[in-house]
């Protein structure tokens, strides 16, 4: 029993993160239809940045904040030099100018930066915590805490402002978004640095317990990919609900049956979910237009 | 018309078969024509998965997954079961065939971004099956690869392979450019198109998805097993998922729909990170860069936007 409720929490940890790049994917993809292949790298930006803000000597809040600055600054960017001056290419197109950027940031930060794992202390320090004889770190609380906030301030922030409405209808119908009177690229811009942020903030999370690297964005793409097709792609409660489900299975795979094919499991489960829902779980079946 | 199409595809084997010739005369090294060689044999990769992505409208995201089939063939053939390379080779193009064939059925179901993450997905079951397997592969380290001989003769040798994936990429080029022109290609285009006018029409899109898609295995798995051969050894990396998000940036950088784009596109990326190296650690900034501005200023792929802009300008 206590072996279960330890894998649940590694798990939940893990799929914490996972959901928070499937929730950036998410925000983009809805506003721009734009599958955003650099969201990994914003993760990464919060990991090394803080890491090597709080080593030039700045406090670890400051570090942080200047974290989510820089990838924000980074979205923006992505969008005004290089998805913007590509508007009306195919889709495939636009995910090509997205790998392009995400190896152009990677290597930044390899320059900038190194080519070395970077972690820092976690502030609640590193004693683990006993709960029903599994251990978890409190760093993990910390994450669980960071998603549950992120989950809920967005959800305000959709649903009780007009910025936020404006990117939903944006969403929704462009054309008729554009007719009331919206900025539409405004809107998408605005997804790009509200996606950055929330990738910037896990990897500011993540990085006391995983390490970070120049290089961990391309993994953590990957894992955020996965989820949000496994919670239906376009549908922000599935990319939440794919990414915690992503790391459960990965690690309950791990403990209970071959720690070497945990990702092959979880690729496993994922085919068959997508058999049996060729939506993922939460996404709207298609209508094709002839 | 249609006979102008055909003109314009034979001058295009033409050309390509003039340059290959004239290559290994003007290039200074051997290094030049190592490079040549591995962007034929990317091609030969990319030219398969342009005809399942740019004509028939089905995304991949994991070829190197059958690349790595066809690599790996040639290993384990004659390492594990005896086999001559030759009939490895050959068997590893079947193997693959195979796979895309079962697997086929029900993930071509799927559509636009899911098929693509459940293609991404058995291009990953494919490469943990070898990177993890390390008492057959080799695991992580890889596996040494014996050479090919035919007939007594040994295929060893950069100017060898050179000719070897050069006949075999015109080959390849001149196969896919007739098949387009067929009625199974209409059929492809009319799936790219819709596949509800499609079926409607009278096409069976599941039997021409899996047609495609096996094609396009096949392809991919004989580059695979030429790579191995040609370096003579193979790591799991040959079917990593950043090897197939290469394929898919050749493509459709190169353009998809467009046979000549998969080779200029291969010859870009194969070229590119080489020619790049003067700028050491600046490198993965540039070529970044370089795609970014490509896909900007020529959107539909450098062969099909840069031959529209021509036109355009005739007119």
């Amino acid at each position: 029993m206590s072996e279960l409720l330890q894998f649940t929490f590694s798990g939940l940890t893990v799929g914490a993160i996972y959901a928070l790049v499937a929730l950036g994917f998410t925000l983009i993809f809805n506003t721009s239809q734009v599958i955003n292949f650099a969201q990994g790298e914003f993760v990464m930006l919060g990991g090394m940045v803080t890491v090597f803000g709080a080593a030039a000597g700045i406090p670890l809040p400051l570090a942080a904040l200047l974290a989510v600055v820089v990838a924000v600054l980074f979205g923006v960017a992505l969008y005004r030099f290089a998805i913007a001056p590509a508007r009306g290419a195919s889709p495939v197109t636009l995910i090509i100018i997205t790998i392009g950027a995400s190896i152009m940031m990677r290597g930044i930060a390899a320059v900038v930066f190194d080519k070395n794992f970077h972690g820092f202390a976690s502030p609640l320090g590193d004693a683990p915590l006993k709960i029903g004889g599994a251990a978890i770190l409190p760093q993990s609380l910390l994450v669980f805490a960071g998603v549950a906030f992120i989950v809920a301030a967005l959800s305000i922030f959709l649903k009780r402002t007009l910025t936020g409405k404006s990117m939903l209808a944006t969403a929704d119908n462009p054309l008729a978004a554009r007719l009331v009177g919206i900025d539409t690229s405004r809107m998408i811009e605005i997804s790009f640095a509200v996606s950055a942020t929330i990738g910037a903030v896990g990897g500011i999370l993540a990085t006391p317990i995983a390490l970070t690297s120049y290089s961990t964005g391309t993994f953590l793409a990957l894992k955020g990919f996965v989820a949000a097709m496994l919670g239906g792609m376009g549908s922000p409660l599935g990319a939440v609900i794919g990414g915690l489900l992503l790391g459960l299975i990965e690690q309950l795979g791990a403990g209970y049956l071959s720690s070497q094919y945990k990702d092959a499991i979880a690729v496993v489960v994922l085919l068959l979910v997508l058999f049996i829902r060729p939506s993922g779980l939460f996404g709207k079946a298609g209508i094709e237009r002839v | 018309m249609r006979h102008r199409l055909f003109a314009h595809a034979y001058w295009l084997i033409g050309g390509l078969a003039i340059v290959m010739v004239l290559l290994p005369v003007m290039a200074p090294g051997a290094f030049y024509l190592r490079v040549a060689a591995l962007v034929y044999i990317n091609a030969i990769a990319v030219i398969g998965l342009n005809l399942l992505m740019g004509y028939a409208g089905q995304v991949s995201l994991g070829h190197a997954g059958f690349f790595g089939i066809g690599a790996y063939a040639v290993g384990l053939g004659p390492a594990v079961f005896r086999l001559p390379v030759w009939a490895s080779l050959l068997a590893g193009v079947a193997l693959s065939g195979v796979v895309a064939f079962i697997v086929g059925r029900p993930i071509l179901k799927l559509r636009g971004f899911y098929l693509a993450v459940a293609t991404l997905g058995l291009g990953l079951l494919i490469w943990m099956f070898l990177n993890n397997q390390s008492d057959l592969t080799g695991g992580p380290n890889g596996m040494q690869v014996p050479r090919l001989v035919l007939f007594g003769w040994r295929a060893v040798g950069t100017s060898t392979w050179y000719w070897i994936s050069a006949a075999t990429l015109l080959f390849a080029a001149y196969l896919a450019i007739n098949l387009i022109d067929s009625p199974t290609g209409r059929a492809f285009r009319a799936i790219h198109d819709s596949e509800i006018a499609a079926r409607v029409l009278g096409v069976d899109i599941v039997r021409y998805k899996l047609l495609v898609f096996v094609l396009s295995a096949v392809y991919a798995a004989v580059a695979g097993s030429y790579l191995a051969l040609f370096d003579g050894f193979v790591t799991p990396d040959s079917a990593s998922f950043l090897r197939s998000i290469e394929f898919v940036v050749m493509a459709v950088l190169g353009g998809l729909g467009s046979v000549f784009g998969s080779i200029v596109g291969a010859a870009l990326l194969v070229v590119l990170p080489q020619a790049l190296t003067s700028f050491h650690e600046y490198e993965e900034i540039v070529l970044g860069l370089i795609m970014i501005v490509f896909m900007i200023f020529l959107p539909a792929g450098i062969v099909p936007s840069s031959l529209a802009r021509w036109r355009g300008r005739a007119a």
